[in-house]
């Protein structure tokens, strides 16, 4: 199934995520040989699982369980603050281009199944015309009945918002 | 269960849990590899149902915080991560 991947999939995903990670103000690994590898484990798991679930990281297979990892997964701008690099190495920091710094492996932040599932969502508490919404791929947000489809900024899908306020 | 195992010098018994995904995981494979030692690895991505719980579930074992690759030297330690410098001294190489 993930041997059908043809180089011109690869090279032609690489592209669009490297133009819209700098579009974005963010920087695809400049290893180019990784970083293409990485973009194959998110080719076969989409074609496993429906989604861009995280190439190093275990999926569920449970779209509503996974969607922290999808990618870029909510864990990715902290980790690019605190360590340069997401966890996998798919996205580095402007001081890892810069040549300032190299590209580690770094621990996992997300939470394990048993606290993730006691993060409950904040209760309304708020007395604001209209509820806030935040979208936790890059912290976009936006005052309005429902989160838009699809994230301005960083495209990341409605599903991936949260209730803010 | 699909565990494979790579032959090479005996240097303890390594058991790898990793993805068929991940990078950082190809990477340790090629590691050991090139330190020509014999070890055995699961891509627990590719086990499906039971199989894939009761890896997950051993795994477990060592740590509630498990991620991948995880390296397991005689059922006793492990090393999660990437961690060359690591796994040398842990083998005694
Ligand atoms: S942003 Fe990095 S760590 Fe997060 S899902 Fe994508 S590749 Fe994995």
């Amino acid at each position: 199934m993930n041997q059908d991947i043809s180089q011109g999939q690869i090279d032609k995903l690489y592209e669009r995520l490297d133009k819209e990670a700098e579009e974005g103000g963010y920087h695809l690994n400049p290893d180019i040989e990784f970083t293409k590898d990485l973009v194959k484990g998110l080719i076969t798991n989409e074609n496993r699982y429906g989604y861009w679930s995280c190439p190093c990281r275990l999926a569920s297979g449970n779209k509503a369980e996974d969607l922290d990892i999808i990618c870029p997964c909510d864990y990715r701008d902290p980790d690019l603050n605190d360590y340069d690099a997401c966890y996998c190495a798919l996205y580095v920091s402007q001081k890892v281009m810069n040549g300032e710094k190299e590209v580690a492996p770094i621990p996992e932040r997300r939470p394990p199944l048993e606290e993730r599932l006691k993060l409950k969502p904040v209760p309304n508490i708020s007395s604001l015309p209209l509820p806030v919404w935040r979208c936790k791929v890059c912290g976009y947000l936006c005052a309005r009945e429902n989160p838009p489809e699809v994230c301005p900024v960083c495209k990341a899908k409605k599903d991936r918002f949260e209730r803010f306020i | 269960m699909k565990i494979k195992h790579i032959e090479g010098e005996k240097n303890g018994n390594i058991m790898m849990y990793t993805l068929s995904t991940c990078v950082w995981c190809k990477k340790i494979k090629k590691y050991l590899k090139d330190l020509g030692v014999e070890y055995h690895y699961i891509d627990v991505d590719l086990l499906e149902g039971a199989e894939k719980e009761e890896v997950m579930q051993q795994m477990k074992e060592y740590t509630s915080e498990v991620s991948y690759p995880m390296l397991v030297i005689n059922e006793k330690e492990y090393i999660i991560g990437y961690k060359p410098d690591e796994i040398k001294e842990k083998l005694g190489l």
